[in-house]
């Protein structure tokens, strides 16, 4: 009778619960206090943070109890793949400007889904970056530069 | 009449070539939003948001709250044809709909759901031209005790109703809240959850968490399912037109609908879900014949389209003449509001007269915009169905990135919101609501700022919450809605609804 908690659907939920409110009361011990009366900075949180655990045992314990796994895929591409996009976009928007950036963004977004086609993928790229710049940087007049420093 | 002349007023403003403009605007992209499945409006107007800063606010209002019901018509263009809810409303409208389609009756389907819809809408812009003023009014008067009250029963309804867990989502609640005071705390001018980071210090962006969970983290989860290709009903749609005994059998599902829809509509949590299925049920238990449903009775799409219409409308009033949003979608609104340097609440209405009823009277254009721009381009909406998501996703990306960027200028933001995809995809995958984070986030800073006063108030007091007579009548529905939503019966109905 081993139960995969690894799976276990609303045990993690809980365990979230609990780990973000348990961070939230340990940070917030820095805070003062104060009194009900004139609440410091620490107060909303704290209770907060005890709401949150309240919760997420409560979701813990419904977990052990009915034990539901966790449905349908992952797909650890995507989800490696689009976060990493959006922090490449980040950082050539900061250092090249708007056009490599966007135009980098959509490859790397492409790149997430399992159908990738260079062709397609580059006259998409070309296009709705053309269409960007109209519509971000001629329409609506956002000060970004198309290329930095070349 | 004070009414026809507020009415009058609002209608002048809407009717500016650029609050039309904006409003059409709305309408096309929610509707094209609303067609195109793995892209809801909330995703839409959270990409959206950081466009309209550079607007006037009521433009951009006008154009978001397109966007919200645009979607709603273009959700069931697709459950029509193609037998797919483009948004969760449409679930039921795909029973019978569909099967008209089938027995070459989508026209008329398709052009009762646009008529059904546009009366619901016109009957809604009535109702809130009637009960905003009064219901903001009463709301002035209301102490910091009050406030909380009203702001603890709003997020504790709009969990508890909404579909999933409710433990979660009233754990979601408090995730939210939490969310909402990272950054420099007014009162004491300290820096609460900022772990060092300078740009924490201004609180956490409003669009960095709604576009992080809401569509990256969707994208995610689509790309981790197998699509199958979409089969289109390519039969062309002939016969717009429903005959006259179409009209008749439709005209009692649709004022019946619009009823039920804009009952839930004012009920915080409660999406359009919930209020098309109601509709459904009604008429299929009135039909004298309740076996015709579900093999394509015209009842079944007329009733639950006034429905989810009449609802996405009446969300507006919580939303407007309290400031407190009833749906993750009116949050958004709000928070654009916000970001427009409006504060949210009843003070609106006396404010900024021109901003509700000029969105009052652009609902009501807006529904015919609609109407007048469904029918005609069913064509287009139903070939854009077949352009594959491979190419959907990358512009998603590409517009919340930008959208992201413009806010601040920020590339601080672009990385936080990656965070919050991953931690979205999270959610999804554990089964918590992610809407409810959305309401707290909104409403943290206000309800603790509302929690000091009322306390400060009562010199430390907290009975003061419950000897309050209204703050006690809000205390006493929160706790009644808690009590009947956790009866087991109740709870069994309301997972066979949501599904």
């Amino acid at each position: 009778m081993k139960v995969d908690l690894r799976s276990n659907m609303d045990f993690l939920a809980g365990l979230m619960f609990i780990g973000v409110g348990a961070a939230a009361m340990i940070v917030s011990r820095d805070y003062p206090m104060g009194s009900a009366l004139r609440m410091g900075p620490g107060y909303f949180p704290m209770v907060l943070g005890g709401i949150m655990i309240a919760f997420g045992i409560y979701v813990m314990i419904h977990g052990l109890v009915n034990k539901e796994q966790v449905k349908g895929n992952w797909s650890l591409r995507a989800l490696f793949v689009l976060p990493l996009a959006t922090v490449v976009f980040g950082v050539l928007m900061e250092e090249t400007g708007f056009i490599p950036a966007l135009v980098v963004l959509i490859f790397i977004s492409a790149a997430a889904g399992d159908q990738f086609k260079w062709i397609e993928v580059l006259v998409m790229a070309i296009a709705l970056t053309a269409a960007c710049v109209g519509l971000f940087i001629y329409a609506l007049g956002l000060p970004y530069p198309l290329l930095k420093g070349m | 009449m004070e009414l026809f002349n507020n009415l009058i007023f609002g209608f002048s403003v809407a009717l500016s070539w650029q609050n039309l403009w904006f409003a059409f605007i709305g309408c096309f992209l929610g509707t094209l939003v609303g067609v195109l499945p793995g892209i809801g409006p909330l995703a839409t107007i959270a990409m959206l948001l950081p466009i309209t800063f550079n607007v006037p606010p009521v433009a951009a209002i006008i154009m978001l709250a397109g966007i919200y019901y645009g979607a709603q018509y273009g959700g069931s263009t697709t459950a029509i044809l193609v037998n797919l809810p483009g948004e969760t409303s449409a679930v039921v409208t795909c029973l019978d709909g569909y099967q008209m389609a089938r027995q070459g009756r989508a026209g008329p389907a398709l052009a009762i759901a646009a008529v059904g819809s546009f009366i619901a809408g016109t009957i809604c812009t009535l109702i809130i031209a009637m009960f905003g003023p009064p219901l903001a009014e009463v709301a002035l008067k209301f102490g910091a005790p009050e406030y909380f009250s009203l702001m603890l029963m709003g997020l504790v309804a709009a969990a508890v109703l909404s579909s999933g867990d409710m433990a979660k989502s009233l754990g979601m609640v408090a995730m939210g809240l939490m969310l909402g005071i990272v950054g420099t705390d007014v009162n004491s001018g300290m820096a609460r959850f900022s772990f060092g980071f300078s740009e924490l210090t201004d609180g956490i962006g409003f669009v960095v968490v709604a576009v992080g969970v809401f569509a990256v983290s969707e994208i995610i989860s689509n790309l981790s399912e197998r699509t199958e290709d979409r089969e289109v009903f390519t039969k062309k749609v002939t016969g717009l037109f429903p005959t006259w005994k179409d009209f008749k059998q439709s005209l009692g599902p649709i004022l019946r609908g619009t009823g039920i829809g804009a009952f839930f509509g004012v009920l915080p949590g409660t999406g359009p879900a919930i209020a098309s299925f109601s509709s459904y049920m009604v008429e299929k238990k009135l039909a004298k014949d309740p076996s015709r449903f579900g093999k394509g009775a015209i009842e079944g799409v007329a009733g639950p389209e006034s429905a989810n219409n009449a609802d996405a409308q009446c969300k507006f009033i919580p939303t407007l003449t309290l400031g407190i949003p009833a749906s993750a979608v009116m949050a958004l609104i709000l928070g654009a509001l916000t970001i427009q340097g409006i504060a949210p609440g009843p003070q609106v209405m006396t404010q900024k007269p021109d901003l509700f009823w000029g969105l009052v009277a652009s609902m009501w254009i807006g529904n015919s915009m609609l109407l007048v721009l469904n029918l005609p381009l069913i064509g287009l909406w139903v070939s854009l169905l077949k352009v594959p998501y491979r190419f959907l996703f990358p512009c998603i990306m590409a517009f919340s990135c930008i959208g992201i960027y413009s806010v601040n200028n920020s590339a601080f933001d672009i990385y936080l919101a990656g965070i919050f995809a991953v931690i979205g995809f999270v959610w999804l995958k554990t089964e918590v609501p992610a809407a409810p984070v959305l309401l707290g986030f909104v409403l943290g800073p206000l309800m603790e700022e509302n929690l000091r006063r009322a306390l400060l108030i009562s010199r430390g007091d907290p009975t003061v919450f419950f000897t309050r007579p209204i703050s006690l009548g809000f205390m006493i529905a929160t706790v009644v809605i808690l009590i009947v939503m956790a009866a087991p019966a109740v709870r069994k109905r309301k997972e066979q609804i949501t599904g």
